[in-house]
């Protein structure tokens, strides 16, 4: 059991009010709140331990660059990678795809095959996009039913030997469906392709063990998981690492550099050129130590209750079309008033003090499927409570009533 | 009528209302009353694009004056353009071009200009100008 109270005592942002009402932050898919321990690591890490890590012999550059490793060691452990080299830090879940398909848009040939899914956000579509046309690669897409699930048999049918790298979400950031990831993996591996998973929507509520999924890749971003913006982590297998080229030239990144030839540094600086955001990747590290001790068994089962609450309450509303109807959802709620405009809901809750997203949310081949410009998304954290959820029902009456 | 004048009558409306739900049931009712753009104008060139409602603006020159018509899948966002057209159509070119539109802050719409809601105001009243001038010469 969480002691919620506690929680949200925690997090300074929650006691806010906006337009004169409490906040009632629902908008956790788009980017989670932080907690008073991460907004003060921050400000000690400039206070007490700044110095740029790797390269100097002074105490402050040992030490930064200590608790820097410190954190990858924690990211490796949450991760339960086979090596701390195998996580590196990045900006984010963009940043991580965009180097690995870089990569693979450098090793693909014509006739080889990239399979990406439906339900994509367009940052898993685009970088394979990219990665296609410069290698002549063909793009496949996984496609999924009217519940925002993924056709399994179809892709079964996708998969041959020419297919090379398969890039699925984890969770859908757009309908929350979880994705049956094992078996993608699984299958992919049957036929010698690689797989990488997008874990920015997922990482928020639970705790992926990347040697038992078996993954090639798993990336995700600091900041939906209690961290700063601009950070973030691309897990890759050693063998896969080595294998792709680096995607940024520049310092750390070398082992010599001369002007006929440069080689490149062990694994993970091949893939780290520059001074990185070292407050971020420290910090990273103490946000996912404050949810490891809240505990994802705790954090997916109080969201559970909250999504099932949610989606009771709504169920009242007459003309609701829900999105993503899954059995396997994480707490995420897509939905849209018949004839409504999302946009509309969105604007006038917002006055009401409720944050939710409105919009294609990034994912437009999903929208296109069900024909509707966007939708009203609700994204839930473990901070969120059912209080909050009533207030939301209460302002989608009033916006419903005023739009009608 | 001015443009400066109609501006400062939809600001003297605007006063009357007390709170924000009065004057977001007022722009709703605007939108409502929006005269419905002919459908062979809602043409992807005629589109604002954004991320959140579609917008199309149409523009015509009649005698020395520009008249839009416009529409929008958005019932707010097809208020907020009831009131730009009340501004700007049966408008000279130049004035709409030179028009100040720091009223839209008066009225309490001031939010709808910040970059986020990528379909307000800013892009609306960007396309109207374009027309505007796109139309002078002809």
């Amino acid at each position: 059991m969480l002691d919620i109270k506690s929680i949200r005592a925690d997090f300074p942002i929650l006691t806010q009010h906006v337009n004169g009402k409490p906040l009632v932050y629902f908008d956790n898919g788009a980017t989670a709140q932080k907690p008073q321990v991460v907004i003060d690591a921050i400000a000690k890490y400039y206070e007490e331990i700044n110095a740029n890590i790797h390269r100097g012999v002074h105490h402050l550059s040992q030490v930064a660059t200590d608790v820097y490793e410190e954190s990858r060691l924690k990211i490796q452990k949450h991760l339960n990678a086979r090596h701390s080299y195998e996580v590196l830090f990045t900006s984010g879940t963009t940043f991580g795809i965009n180097l690995v398909a870089n990569g693979f848009g450098q090793i693909l040939k014509p006739g080889d095959e990239i399979i990406v899914s439906h339900l994509e956000h367009h940052s898993n579509i685009v970088p394979w996009q990219f990665a296609a046309e410069r290698s002549g690669a063909t793009l496949k897409v996984i496609p999924m039913n009217e519940k925002g699930e993924l056709m399994m048999d179809e892709y079964v049918k996708l998969l041959s030997p020419n297919t090379k790298i398969v890039a699925v979400n984890h969770i859908s950031n757009a309908l929350g469906t979880i994705n049956p990831i094992e078996f993608i993996i699984e299958k992919a591996h049957e036929v010698g392709a690689a797989v990488l998973i997008d874990g920015a929507q997922a990482t928020p509520h639970l705790k992926p063990d990347v040697q038992a999924l078996d993954c090639d890749f798993y990336v995700f971003s600091g900041h939906k998981i209690c961290g700063p913006t601009g950070t973030g982590i691309l897990y890759g297998k050693e063998k896969w690492l080595n294998q792709l080229p680096p995607y940024q030239g520049g310092g750390e990144m070398i082992k010599e550099v001369t002007f006929e030839k440069t080689t490149y540094a062990c694994l993970p600086h091949k893939f780290e050129a520059g001074t990185p955001n070292i407050a971020g990747g420290i910090v990273l590290g103490v946000a996912v130590d404050y949810l490891n001790a809240i505990g994802f068994d705790n954090i997916e089962a109080y969201e559970q209750e909250l999504l099932d609450y949610a989606t009771k309450r709504l169920q009242e509303f007459d003309g609701i079309e829900f999105y993503g109807t899954s059995e396997h959802k994480a707490s995420v709620i897509s939905f849209n008033f018949t004839g409504i405009h999302p946009y509309d809901v969105g604007a006038i809750i917002d006055k009401l003090g409720v944050a939710v997203r409105t919009g294609h949310h990034c994912a437009q081949p999903i929208m296109n499927y069900f024909n509707i410009p966007g939708t009203i998304r609700a994204s839930f954290a473990f901070y969120n409570t059912k209080e909050e959820i009533d207030i939301f029902i209460e302002a989608l009456k009033k916006a419903k009533t005023m739009l009608s | 009528m001015t443009i400066k004048e109609i501006q400062e009558e939809i600001v003297d409306e605007f006063a009357m209302f007390d709170d924000w739900m009065e004057r977001y049931e007022y722009i709703i009712d605007l939108g409502k009353n929006l005269p419905l753009i002919d459908e062979a104008y809602k043409t992807e060139d005629n589109i604002i694009k954004g991320c959140q409602s579609k917008v199309w603006v149409h523009a015509d020159k009649i005698d020395d004056k520009i008249v839009f018509t416009a529409d929008s899948d958005a019932i707010l966002t097809k208020g907020i353009i009831a009131i730009l057209i009340r501004v700007f159509s049966n408008q000279k070119t130049e004035d709409i071009l030179n028009a100040d539109m720091s009223f839209i802050d008066e009225i309490g719409l001031k939010e709808h200009l910040s970059p986020t809601r990528a379909n307000g105001l800013v892009s609306m009243i960007k396309k109207i100008k374009m027309y505007a001038l796109a139309l002078q010469t002809k």
